[in-house]
Parts: C-alpha cells; structure tokens; sequence
C-alpha cells in the first residue's frame, strides 16, 4: 500500500474559510459568467482567493474534483458497483491492475472477504459486462457485479 | 447518440469530468473550447441539470480529508417483499448519504440493500448503525434478517466518470 492511499485526516490543516468554501461548493456552483466571483461575494472573499483556495484544496486532494456531477445513465452510460476478494499477498498487484481500467471511477478497500469495490462507469449498458469480463481475464479472479436495482436516496455533500 | 443534441451532452461530458478550468469564466472556457457560445453551453447545462444527466455541479470532498474517517457501507438483508419500503425508511434517515437496492450474489452475498453512513470515527458509526437497526426493527419487525458494516481502509481510486473523446 503506498502512502498516497493511505487514507489521512488533514482535517486540522484547515481554516474555517476554507471549511466555509466547500461548504458552499457542495451546493449549486452558479451558472453566470464569473461564478467563482459570485461564489467569494457569498463568503466575503475576493474572486483570486476562491480560485486560490480551490486550486490548494484540489492539490492537497482534499477534494478530489470540481464540476458537474453525471448521472452518465441519462445519457445511455452505466454506472455498476463490484467488488472482488483479492488474496491479501496479492492486493497491491491488483488493485494496480484495476485500477489501469479507465472505467473503474473509483476504487476503496474494504474490511470484509470482499474487500475492494469499485465503481465501473461505461458509455453504454452493455459495457459493464465486458468491463468485468476484461477485468477478471486480467487477474484471474472473479469480479461480482451489484448494478443499483433502485436508488432510494443520493446526497453527495458532507459537511466540512 | 445519433442526434446532434445527445452529441452536444456527450462532448459536454469529455470536455468537464475532469472537472471545470478554475479561471474567472469558467463556463466561457468550455464553451470556447467545444466551439459554441457561453450563453448555448450555460443553456444546454441549465437542461442538463433539469433532465438529470448531470446531478449537481460543484465539489466533490475528499471524506477523510475533511474528518469523516469512518466511511461504513451497511448492508442488510431484506426480505424481498419489504425491502422497498425499508429502503425509502433508510434513505431518508439523516444519517444515511446513498441507499440503493442491489442483487444478492449467493451463496457469497446475501445482502440487498446498501446504505452509506459517513462518521467521524469507526465507533461512532457503528453505534448509529446500532440505533438505526434497533428502529428498523420496531417499524418492520422481522424484515431485517442480517446486517454487516463495511468500513472502508484506503481509497485505491477516485478519479469519477472517464468517457473517451470518440464515440
């Protein structure tokens, strides 16, 4: 496991500004012609600074994007979550294999016999399947594939 | 995507997953670069956003890194019958950020539905989950024939959607 995976609370090293920020950039991002202006008059903030505490944010990774959010299956996509059980000796070795894919959109490790599951997001329905077929040819293992069958709730904002 | 309008969306796609350009216009910088104006891209996002293709535009945290370390997806075992009426109960709990309905994988996978609760550490977590699966009880009384917690120990991947520039 590499120290970038490794998951870290850099929570502390930040200030209440920047916890206001992306408070706010959870919610609507404007679609006016100077939005990060508009966004910094919300907050008391100079244009600059937004954008130079976004661009601080997304280099620490303490956010990992900002931009429109798709729901790829309004326009023919698929999203599917799957998951594999990886012998522990071989996690590393697969999870770089799997994550080679561009389609895996993300990645975690979890605590469980099935302990990594991802994401698979494909421009058509059919591209799932042969996404985890590729996937498996490529580590030999088995990839379970749990498609959402309903989606009762999605609300992607946490507080800061 | 044959039609001209689902072409636009899909260019829309490859131009922004990877998120907008951080300039004072953003919108203006996309549009120059697909080769239309501002006001038909802010236009054609508006009926995005209305058609649901895009869910929301704006900040995607890092959970850990804002002091949510503990990231539990909980998944249960509903009978079929009521798992759609447990779901909505789920889903609607404060605490609960997604909650879907998937597939059994039997015999390795024995549960239907998924929710995602997000907490500051792994004891808090499950001590919510503790409470929730005590009122789920109550309100449907024997639904529920197993649960587990799956907390999460590294993110491997988190780049989001990558469609190709080429249909």
């Amino acid at each position: 496991m590499s120290a970038r995976s490794r998951p870290a609370d850099v929570s502390g090293a930040l200030d209440d500004t920047d916890r206001a920020l992306i408070n706010v950039l959870q919610g609507d991002f404007p679609l006016s012609r100077h939005p990060f202006a508009d966004v910094g008059a919300r907050l008391g903030l100079e244009e600059a600074d937004v954008l130079a505490r976004l661009r601080r944010l997304l280099d620490a990774r303490v956010l990992t994007r900002f931009g429109p959010m798709f729901q790829i299956e309004r326009i023919g996509g698929a999203f599917c979550l799957a998951a594999m059980r990886i012998p522990e000796e071989r996690f590393g070795q697969v999870a770089e294999r799997v994550n080679e894919f561009a389609e895996v959109a993300h990645n975690y490790r979890r605590d469980h016999a099935l302990n990594m599951w991802f994401v698979l997001a494909t421009e058509r329905p059919e591209g799932v399947a042969d996404c985890a077929r590729r996937i498996e040819a490529a580590t030999g293992l088995p990839v379970f594939l749990f498609p959402k069958e309903r989606e009762y709730f999605v609300e992607m904002k946490l507080e800061a | 995507m044959s039609t001209g309008a689902d072409e636009l969306d899909r260019r829309i796609v490859v131009a922004t997953q990877g998120g907008l350009p951080l300039v004072s216009d953003p919108w203006g910088a996309v549009a120059a670069e697909l080769g239309i104006s501002a006001d038909e891209l802010v236009g054609r996002v508006e009926s995005m956003l209305e058609r649901g293709v895009i869910r929301r535009i704006g900040a995607v945290p890092n959970h850990y890194a804002i002091g949510y370390t503990a990231n539990g997806m909980s998944v249960w075992d509903v009978a079929d019958e009521t798992v759609d009426a447990v779901g909505e109960w789920l889903g609607a709990l404060p605490a609960v950020t997604h909650c879907y309905r998937r597939p059994r994988r039997l015999p390795d996978w024995t549960y239907n539905l998924f929710a995602m609760v997000h907490g500051r550490s792994r004891e808090a977590v499950r001590d919510q989950l503790e409470e929730i699966a005590a009122r789920l009880e109550a309100r449907f009384p024997g639904a529920c024939r197993a649960r587990d917690v799956l907390f999460s120990s590294a993110i491997l991947k988190k780049t989001g959607l990558r469609i190709g520039a080429a249909a």
